[in-house]
């Protein structure tokens, strides 16, 4: 792809760049900043309506490497969800990127994320799951494997949280799982997740290269790259595009987003299928029985209602109605004193 | 049935038969979830509607069924409103509590109590009052209420009406008011008006017919009704919330707690009923959080979008909130929090009244953080504060604070009828693309460009390529860029306290009462204004005292605080916590005069009274 290309908004890939990061060289949330960036481009985002969302920690501070022409608000430890739910009601029209991580996600903002994904609140929420705390400087997060020792902090002696499957128990209505490494695959799944209406939940093994790149961790690039089992390809296909996407006939199964695209899968394993959750839940507890991290679009309903089709809103946004619209009248005023006793 | 009661002693024994009208107060007891609300407001409806000024305030557990309760009414010709600590009627259906409320009434004081045969531990028939200097009456409560043939479900919520259709004819109040309020009640619906009214009726007619009324103590109407003509009654928690509904609200978030649920629950009705388009859709949302830490987050984050945005808590609540509305303020988002302050510390009595939340809402958040505090005093504020605490959060771009309290909250209160908002909103400085088209593109979401410590900000959606902006709690320059540089940190503190100065004209001032010969000066805030102004009546008349008095209405403090406590020798800062935390703020802000301020604090669950203001003021010369 050319540098000069532009996309369905007259912009470059370029125009969807943000500042510089200071992450450690090599870590994987840089690589998924470029994925975002580079799926928004090709989505042709509008960026001016789009919010970056995050909490605390490496992963949330990543919002400011891409996307440098949309706002966004690097809130507090695990309430990014809260945030967000706030930022969705007040002006529907936005579309928010999230950005968490596993301690965020799966300690501190464990509630949070439970009853965001419950609201069903419109929003690609992703999780950069390494395992550990990196700002802090290695401690486990409730995400780290069981048993699996670092330097810093010892062994771990607590069973895994499996952010995927707690979002399925809550009723997620869009959850994947993918792999930093997989630029490909993550740009799939991150347009699917752009034209999803209720809340994407994206779980990205994106392992720390300081504090967690150990053999024996799920969240290592060594683990990553050998114990991978891809669960369906992803192709994105948008309604007003053209592109055809490699699938074999008979072996893949094509969803329809809320806007009209669809999300093409292609299935490795034939006995899932993502529109089905009770065979979501046994693809992720045979993963967890077979260490082997499982990507893909796990599981996808595109009929639950969103947080704000339930609030009955107006179709103008809150935050752009004008003030007759906010104030009754005095008339109101005084039909309301006249109920009250007196 | 008996006539009178054999206990009672002979009129003549107790007083000169000289009548007391319309200056004494009732108190009902009984237990909780059995309905005696219904019938306390009844007789306070019905008292106000014959233009008698009467307050109630209403002693709840924090419980759902069976524990005592007490609900007070005063009546006060004078329009005294505030609580008094002292009533000389009681009227008992508790049996457990008894003793002790027999023992409270002040020699000469009333008691009106059940004669029905025992249920549970209950022997009202065999109890012998303890006090000879009592006028008793007893009521066949059951009995009455089984004339009624009321649902098993309705009996003991329907029994109050007992003593309802007793006090009536005993103390002479209107029974076509009570019918009136009781109609009220029920939303003109006819069988529990019926009902409830019946028993009413029944229990009246008994009354007449067997007690002979024989203590001092009679209600009078007030046909100018000059306290209560045009006047309407309502809750401090239903007054915010409409006021906010005429301030536009178009985000609510909350988690329930008391006393402030409903805040949140009046919110709902009225938005409801306000605030849709033609086609019906909400011109609002409100959202039930899963905790206090949510409510504020969705609140910061619609702020943050450009919403008008509120929650309603408690102190509980508030200690949740702490570190979201610390982000508010150095972030500079704006959000309107109602705190309805009940007993502290920790869990506290949810159910019980105070104001120990001013220090620490005013200085809630780590680091050097001073918030915007309002501070209601009666029903017309807290409807006032509804709206305008908005336009306050949206111009200084920061968390308001409303400290409201439970006595504020959720008691019925006699007001005036509320104004609307005589000005537009107040959206602040918000930058539309138009806006920055002509700036070329140019600005810097916290550069200082006024003098006013207020910077101008976008709102998301803003479609202009250089309108976002990166929002973060952390350190920051005028670009809104992380920086760890010390001029860049300073330049943002000492930015922020500009803005702080800037509110202390911006909020409401002071409220100053001189009075002539006055000495001394009393300051406060909130619901204490109506015990204060008693107090000062009885500093005069009583110890020829006169008494300046101004109450604070926002913090940070106003500088005329400053110049009226300077104007004195003596100044007494009443409040109701524990710690004098207004006087502690006052030696902050003006250190000179803190050997001159003397704190009259005092929390024990109850309003302020006259009497307790008074003596503190006489003691402490």
């Amino acid at each position: 792809m050319g540098r000069t290309k532009t996309n369905e908004l007259g912009l470059l890939a370029a125009d969807y760049n943000g500042k510089p990061s200071t992450l450690c060289p090599g870590c994987g949330h840089n690589s998924i900043s470029n994925q975002i960036q580079q799926a928004a481009f090709e989505h042709s985002l509008d960026q001016h309506f789009v919010v970056k969302m995050s909490g605390i920690g490496c992963s949330s501070k990543t919002p400011a490497y891409f996307m440098g022409r949309s706002h966004a608000f690097n809130t507090i430890h695990g309430r990014m969800p809260s945030v967000t739910t706030g930022v969705m009601l007040a002006n529907h029209q936005l579309k928010a990127i999230g950005v968490s991580g596993d301690g965020d996600t799966g300690n501190i903002g464990f509630s949070q994320f439970k009853h965001l994904v419950r609201r069903n609140v419109p929003m690609v929420y992703i999780i950069e799951n390494n395992g550990v705390y990196g700002l802090t400087k290695g401690q486990f997060s409730a995400t780290a494997d069981y048993g699996q020792k670092t330097k810093y902090a010892g062994k771990n002696e607590l069973p895994a949280i499996d952010l995927c499957a707690e979002a399925l128990l809550a009723d997620c209505s869009f959850v994947a799982r993918s792999f930093s490494g997989d630029a490909k695959q993550i740009r799939s799944l991150l347009r699917a997740a752009f034209s999803h209406r209720g809340t994407a939940v994206i779980d990205i093994i994106s392992p720390c290269v300081t504090f967690n790149d150990a053999a024996d961790s799920t969240k290592s690039y060594f683990w990553g790259k050998e114990h991978r089992e891809i669960l369906n390809e992803v192709g994105f296909v948008r309604g007003q595009d053209d592109i055809a996407v490699d699938y074999e006939e008979g072996k893949s199964q094509d969803v329809q987003l809320h806007d009209g695209s669809w999300v093409r899968l292609k299935k490795l394993d034939e006995s899932h299928d993502p529109t089905d959750r009770t065979s979501a839940f046994r693809v992720l507890e045979q993963a967890r029985k077979e260490q082997v991290i499982i990507t893909g679009l796990i599981y996808i309903d595109q009929e639950r209602s969103t947080i704000v089709e339930n609030a009955r809103i107006t179709d103008t946004p809150l935050v752009n109605l004008p003030e007759d619209q906010l104030r009754p009248s005095k008339a109101t005023l005084d039909q309301a004193l006249s109920e009250l006793f007196g | 049935m008996t006539v009178v009661d054999l206990q009672q002693a002979p009129a003549t024994q107790l007083h000169s038969g000289q009548r007391i009208v319309n200056d004494f107060s009732f108190v009902v007891a009984t237990t909780n979830g059995t309905g005696s609300q219904t019938s306390n407001n009844t007789l306070l409806r019905a008292l106000f509607k014959m233009g008698v000024p009467a307050t109630g305030k209403n002693l709840f557990p924090s419980n759902i069924y069976g524990l005592p309760t007490w609900f007070y009414i005063r009546v006060n010709k004078d329009n005294y409103r505030a609580h008094r600590s002292q009533a000389e009627v009681l009227v008992t259906y508790n049996f457990d509590t008894f003793a002790e409320d027999l023992a409270a009434l002040p020699p000469g004081g009333v008691c009106i109590y059940p004669m029905d045969a025992p249920t549970g531990k209950k022997k009202w028939n065999v109890v012998t009052p303890s006090r000879d200097d009592i006028y008793y009456y007893r009521i066949p409560v059951d009995e009455l209420t089984a004339t009624m043939n009321p649902d098993q479900a309705l009996k003991e919520y329907i029994a109050n009406m007992v003593y309802v259709g007793a006090v009536a004819y005993l103390f002479n109040i209107d029974m076509g008011e009570i019918e009136r309020a009781l109609s009220y009640h029920f939303s003109g619906k006819a069988k529990p008006i019926a009902m409830n009214f019946g028993l009413v009726k029944l229990a009246y007619d008994w009354a007449k017919d067997n007690l002979q009324k024989i203590d001092p103590y009679w209600c009078e109407a007030m046909p100018d009704a000059t306290f209560t003509k045009d006047k309407i009654m309502i809750e401090g928690n239903a007054a915010a919330a409409l006021g906010a509904v005429f301030g536009g609200v178009q985000f609510v978030a909350w988690y329930p707690i008391t006393p402030s649920s409903s805040v949140a629950e009046n919110l709902q009705s009225y938005l409801a009923d306000y605030r849709h388009d033609a086609e019906g859709r909400a011109t609002y949302a409100i959202v039930q959080a899963e905790d206090e830490l949510a409510a504020i987050g969705m609140i910061v984050g619609a702020g943050w979008a450009g919403a008008r945005s509120m929650t309603a808590t408690s102190g509980p609540g508030i200690s949740l909130m702490a570190e979201f509305t610390g982000l508010a303020y150095f972030a500079e988002v704006p959000a309107v929090i109602w705190d309805i302050q009940r007993m502290g510390p920790s869990t506290g009595l949810p159910t019980r009244t105070s104001q120990g939340d001013i220090i620490f809402t005013h200085f809630l958040g780590h680091g050097d953080t001073r918030q915007v505090v309002l501070l209601p005093a009666n029903m017309e504020e807290c409807f006032r504060y509804g709206w305008e605490a908005f336009d306050f959060a949206e111009r200084l771009q920061t968390p308001v604070f409303v400290l409201s309290d439970l006595d504020l909250g959720m008691n019925q209160h006699v007001s005036s009828k509320f104004e609307y908002p005589e000005r537009p909103m107040d959206r602040g400085k918000v930058l539309t693309a138009e806006d920055l088209q002509k700036l070329g593109g140019q600005w810097a979401r916290y550069k200082d460009v006024d003098g006013d410590g207020i910077t101008y900000r976008t709102l998301p959606g803003t479609d202009h390529p250089n309108a976002a902006y990166f929002t973060r709690g952390t350190g920051h320059n005028e670009n809104a860029g992380y920086s760890e540089k010390v001029e860049d940190w300073h330049n943002n503190l000492k930015r922020l306290a500009r803005k702080m100065n800037t509110a202390r004209e911006l909020l409401p001032q002071p409220v100053i009462q001189r009075n002539k010969g006055a000495k001394i000066a009393i300051v406060s805030y909130g619901s204490n204004d109506y015990a204060i102004k008693e107090a000062m009546d009885y500093l005069k008349a009583r110890h020829d005292i006169s008494v300046d008095y101004l109450r604070i209405l926002a913090l940070p403090l106003s500088p005329k605080v400053g110049e009226f406590i300077n104007g004195y020798d003596r100044v007494y800062v009443v409040e109701n916590n524990e710690e004098g935390q207004m006087a502690q703020i006052l030696r902050i802000d003006f250190p000179q005069k803190a050997p001159n301020l003397v704190s009259v604090a005092r929390c024990n669950g109850m309003p302020l009274d006259a009497e307790w203001i008074m003596n503190q003021v006489l003691e402490r010369k």
